[in-house]
């Protein structure tokens, strides 16, 4: 059993079809990448995932529960968290309480502790004290993994999370990444960065005009004409 | 069936009237992202404008329609937009609405001081009154056919310009991303102002009709706008053809209601509840009908960027703010007079009620129209509860009307922003039609609310009760700040800035904005509790609710002292207007005026002062100049070079007005440095120089002086001392395309592309 199963999921906005039914599966301990060009629908299939966008059609299975119909906050007591791709801190909040309200909503024993782990996990502790809305991009996207991580998920979604990194907090993330699927962590990465893509994830999904054209390892996707079309435009 | 067709069409009239309205909200609303609640309001102005022109001066009614709609109209629409609206691009919603609720206020102010209620004026005809047109037997009146012909002119007229017309396009474009119709080369700013006018002469149009049915009378015009919000509401707030629908309703609805009201078998009374006020809650409960109606508000990432900030307040200025109030309150209530002492602690029952928006607006982000409607059942509880008001009945009384906000808020909860915000008002509307002017719950007019009771404690007179209040405000401030302080302070907090990010998060939203809502009703249940007097219902009217929310937000509904501040203004306000009965016109748009200017400040007056303060903490030159100036003040006073009263007035202007431009004069260039130290020391002088015991013969007016003196040189310092101009926020990518980049500017657009750390 997969710890998400996404199986023919369609969203339909008026006559616009975004997601056009997708399957799609990440298993605990595993990165799994979804890739695709702009407009894809990755953010979309994100929102229905986390529960922010009802689907027109198919289901989400969190640990072989059907969520389907339930609630973004009951999602997250599942075990699911997300980053945005459009920051969402709470900017008037510090950034240690951003993290501290994540911990008390998963009702941790010991909230200023892992606060206080997880701050230092991605690197921003000196960042602690700061108002959220003050930090720029990249800090505050290392906030947004560690909020989300305090409510100690089973199920990572991370929407683009290396866009306004520089290149060494990049790399620090791919280690991140690492140890948290090595503590078996499920997570579903959403990048344009395809470095960091191919080098963290053990499998991948690309995405196109709504429906899943390819899956498979790094390197099983490096070489598939469809993808190469998709991203390229080139003749298949 | 004759008389079913002559009520059809008289409903069709009236809807067609609540049409032009609402389509002009809607104008607003799509281009601006501005909801006008002071739509209505501009119509009745509009309307006593033409009244003028036509009735009083004798115009030939074509001249004064002509000045009214497309002279008038369009420029105080034009004013609106350049000089209130444009400043609040990038503001929350909260802001936003409060604005419009102070222009709102302010128009109220002015109609009154204007036109005062005259019952020998000249009647506001109708159009060719008198004269009638028989259709299939039904004799119309032409005023009627005329209003019809407005709505379908207005109907075709708006369909050309969206869709025919390079401004239309505009507008639409401007709807659908401002910066990218800015980058192309489109002018939003222009563009709002063209829709500004447009809804400004909607408005005046719909009141020069309403007004020929219904008289001059500024409650039922300015109220008209709530029919026209539920037919907005019906419409989406977009779609107009639905607009048009949901107004023709609402006309229906009330004419079947005179119609079927007159009939025997009507009921008069409803489980004892006589109904007279139903008639006028109609639209109301359409509008709360439509509101629920919507489907939930879906959860959007990317929304909003806050401007406002503030800080989490510590514990020790807490206890000390409370505890020097609290002295302050009980040294000063002894010079009093009693009279100052009902003022002022009407002053503190409004920041009590000021207070209990802290949490729910301030902290949380959902916008209450309704604050005072739970004071008003707080008072209620209180005085029909047994126990005659000792502490048990006060508790009791505070559990059961926040246990109806959580009840009020519950169905409506899955709305948010302005729509939750216009399902306060409907409640706070039919619960001051339906429960307050009741004979059951106010009998003869008034109600008294016992003292409380405090064993060992008689607190009977004035003085007593404005310090019981004083302890209640601090008490309850207290409470607010541990909530704050506290797990639930920060859910809020969270709710406010990002809900989608905190519903991810695992964060019920229904669960938090309830408690927020009982919370604050609870606190506001308080003030209405805790008043220990004769209390009647005009007091707790939804109009009343208004300036209360509006001075909060100015004075900073983030924070307790923005409360008290907010609250204690509205009181001082009242105070202006019995000290000083020539400044009586005055107060009536003081609240409107200030409100206006949040645009500038979002986070309020005594936040901007506490940020002065805060940063001129670490700055011991600035630090030491400022004690030595109070000091010299006072050695000034004890030596009796200086009377009493300019001792106070110089001491306040020293510290609200001097000491908090320091930091700011300092950073300054050095012509503008000298320009802003100079005004700040024609001010003092000015305030130790004058004397004030004789040459100013009353308390109030010295107080006025003394507003008057820091708003001139205060301000005027802090502006001379302000060396960048406004920065304009619109998108990184579309600053510098009109003008240069500022310092300020290059800052933003780079924090925001990410590129710098």
């Amino acid at each position: 059993m997969s710890l998400l199963e996404v199986r023919g999921v369609m969203v339909r906005f008026g006559g616009v079809m975004a997601i056009g039914g997708v399957d799609l599966d990440v298993q605990a301990g595993e990165v799994t990448g979804l890739i695709g060009p702009n407009g894809a629908g990755k953010t979309t299939l994100f929102n229905v995932i986390s529960g922010m966008q009802e689907p027109t059609a198919g289901s989400v299975h969190v640990s072989g529960v059907d969520v389907t119909n339930e609630a973004p906050h009951r999602r997250a007591k599942r075990g699911l968290a997300r980053t945005f791709q459009r920051l969402e801190l709470f900017s008037s909040l510090t950034v240690r309480d951003n993290v501290r309200v994540a911990a008390e909503l998963a009702a941790l024993t010991n909230i200023d502790e892992t606060v206080d782990n997880l701050l230092e996990k991605v690197g921003v502790s000196d960042l602690a004290e700061q108002t959220a809305g003050d930090l720029p991009t990249g800090s505050a996207r290392l906030v947004e993994i560690a909020r989300a991580l305090a409510t100690g998920p089973r199920l990572l979604l991370l929407d683009e999370p290396a866009s306004g990194l520089d290149e060494a907090e990049s790399d620090r993330l791919g280690v991140l990444l690492h140890e948290l699927t090595a503590d078996g962590l499920g997570v579903l990465l959403v990048e344009h960065d395809m470095s960091l893509v191919m080098h963290v994830c053990d499998r991948i999904f690309v995405l196109d005009l709504g429906f899943i054209i390819a899956n498979g390892t790094p390197h099983e996707i490096q070489h598939d004409p469809k993808v190469l079309h998709a991203y390229l435009g080139a003749p298949s | 069936m004759q008389e079913l067709l002559t009520f059809t069409i008289i409903g069709l009239s009236t809807g067609a009237i609540y049409a032009v309205v609402a389509s002009g909200l809607v104008v607003t609303y799509t281009t601006s992202g501005i909801f006008n609640l002071a739509h209505g309001a501009t119509g009745m102005l509009a309307a006593f404008t033409y009244w003028q022109l036509r009735f009083d001066w004798d115009l030939p009614a074509p001249i004064a329609l002509f000045i009214t709609l497309f002279v008038l109209c369009p420029l105080f629409g034009i004013v609106t937009e350049r000089f209130v609206m444009r400043g609040l691009q990038g503001t929350s919603e909260v802001v936003r609405l409060s604005v419009t609720v102070a222009l709102f206020a302010f128009m109220i102010g002015l109609a009154n001081w204007i036109w005062p209620s005259d019952s020998s004026r000249e009647a506001f005809t109708k159009f060719f009154e008198g004269n009638t047109v028989s259709i299939g037997g039904i004799n119309i009146s032409w005023h009627k056919l005329i209003t019809f012909g407005c709505a379908i002119l207005v109907a075709i007229v708006l369909r050309l310009l969206l869709f025919r017309t390079r401004m239309g396009v505009a507008m639409r474009a401007v709807v659908d991303d401002r910066a990218l119709t800015e980058l192309n080369g489109g002018r939003p700013d222009r563009v709002a102002m063209f829709a500004w006018s447009l809804s400004a002469m909607l408005a005046g149009l719909a009141g020069i009709l309403l007004a020929g049915e219904q008289q001059l009378n500024i409650e039922p015009l300015v109220l008209l706008v709530i029919n026209a919000y539920a037919a907005a509401i019906i419409g989406r707030l977009k779609n107009l053809p639905m607009t048009f629908a949901g107004a023709a309703v609402l006309g229906l609805l009330d004419a079947y209601y005179l119609q079927f009201s007159d009939k025997s078998w009507f009921p008069q009374s409803i489980m004892g509840f006589g109904i007279s006020g139903m008639r006028a809650s109609i639209p109301t409960i359409v509008l709360f009908i439509a509101l629920l109606a919507r489907p939930q508000s879906r959860l959007r990432a990317g929304v909003v960027r806050i401007r406002e900030q503030n800080k989490v307040p510590a514990w020790s200025t807490s206890l000390l703010g409370a505890v020097s109030l609290i002295a302050i309150v009980v040294a000063i209530s002894g010079m009093l007079t009693r009279s100052n002492t009902l003022l002022l602690l009407n002053g503190f029952t409004f920041a009590i009620v000021a207070l209990s928006l802290v949490p729910l607006t301030g902290y949380a982000g959902q916008m209450s129209l309704a604050p005072l409607t739970f004071a008003g059942l707080g008072a209620i509880a209180m005085s029909k509860l047994p126990g005659d008001g000792n502490l048990l009945t006060l508790i009791a009384a505070v559990v059961i009307v926040a246990l109806v906000g959580a009840l009020v808020a519950l169905p409506a909860i899955r709305l948010s922003g302005i729509y939750l915000a216009l399902s306060t008002a409907a409640f706070a509307v039919l619960v001051t039609k339906l429960v307050f002017n009741q004979k059951q719950t106010f009998m003869s007019g008034n109600i008294s609310v016992p003292v409380l009771d405090i064993p060992f404690i008689e607190i009977n007179t004035p003085r007593g009760r404005l310090i019981l209040a004083s302890i209640a405000f601090s008490v309850l401030g207290l409470g607010v700040v541990a909530i704050r302080r506290s797990r639930l302070g920060r859910r809020l907090i969270a709710l406010k800035d990002s809900p989608a990010a905190a519903a991810t998060l695992g964060m019920s939203l229904t669960r938090t904005k309830l408690a927020a809502f009982a919370i604050s009703a609870g606190i506001a249940a308080c003030a209405g509790a805790l008043s220990g007097d004769k209390v009647s219902p005009q007091q707790y009217d939804f109009t009343q609710s208004l300036p209360i929310v509006l001075l909060t937000v100015v004075g900073g509904v983030g924070t307790v002292g923005g409360a008290l501040f907010g609250g204690l203004m509205l009181g001082g306000n009242s105070v202006l207007a019995t000290v000083v009965p020539t400044l009586k016109n005055v107060t009536k748009i003081l609240p409107g005026t200030i409100g206006v200017t949040l645009g500038r400040n979002p986070s309020g007056a005594a936040n901007q002062i506490a940020d002065a303060y805060r940063s001129l903490a670490n700055r011991w030159n600035l630090l030491v100049f400022a004690a030595a100036g109070a000091i010299v003040i006072w050695i000034l006073d004890a030596q009796y070079v200086i009377s009493h009263w300019a001792f106070f007035i110089a001491g306040v202007f020293w510290i609200l007005a001097v000491t908090p431009n320091l930091v700011g004069i300092m950073q300054a260039t050095k012509t503008r440095r000298i320009i802003a130290s100079i005004y700040l020391g024609i001010g003092v002088i000015v305030a130790i120089s004058i004397d004030w015991d004789n040459a100013v013969d009353s308390t109030g007016k010295r107080l006025i002086a003394l507003v008057l003196l820091i708003a001139l040189f205060g301000v005027g310092a802090q502006r001379v001392a302000e060396n960048a101009p406004r920065i304009h926020r619109s998108s990184p990518d579309v600053i510098g395309l009109t003008k240069d980049f500022t310092d300020e500017e290059l800052d933003h657009a780079e924090r925001e592309l990410g590129v710098v750390l």
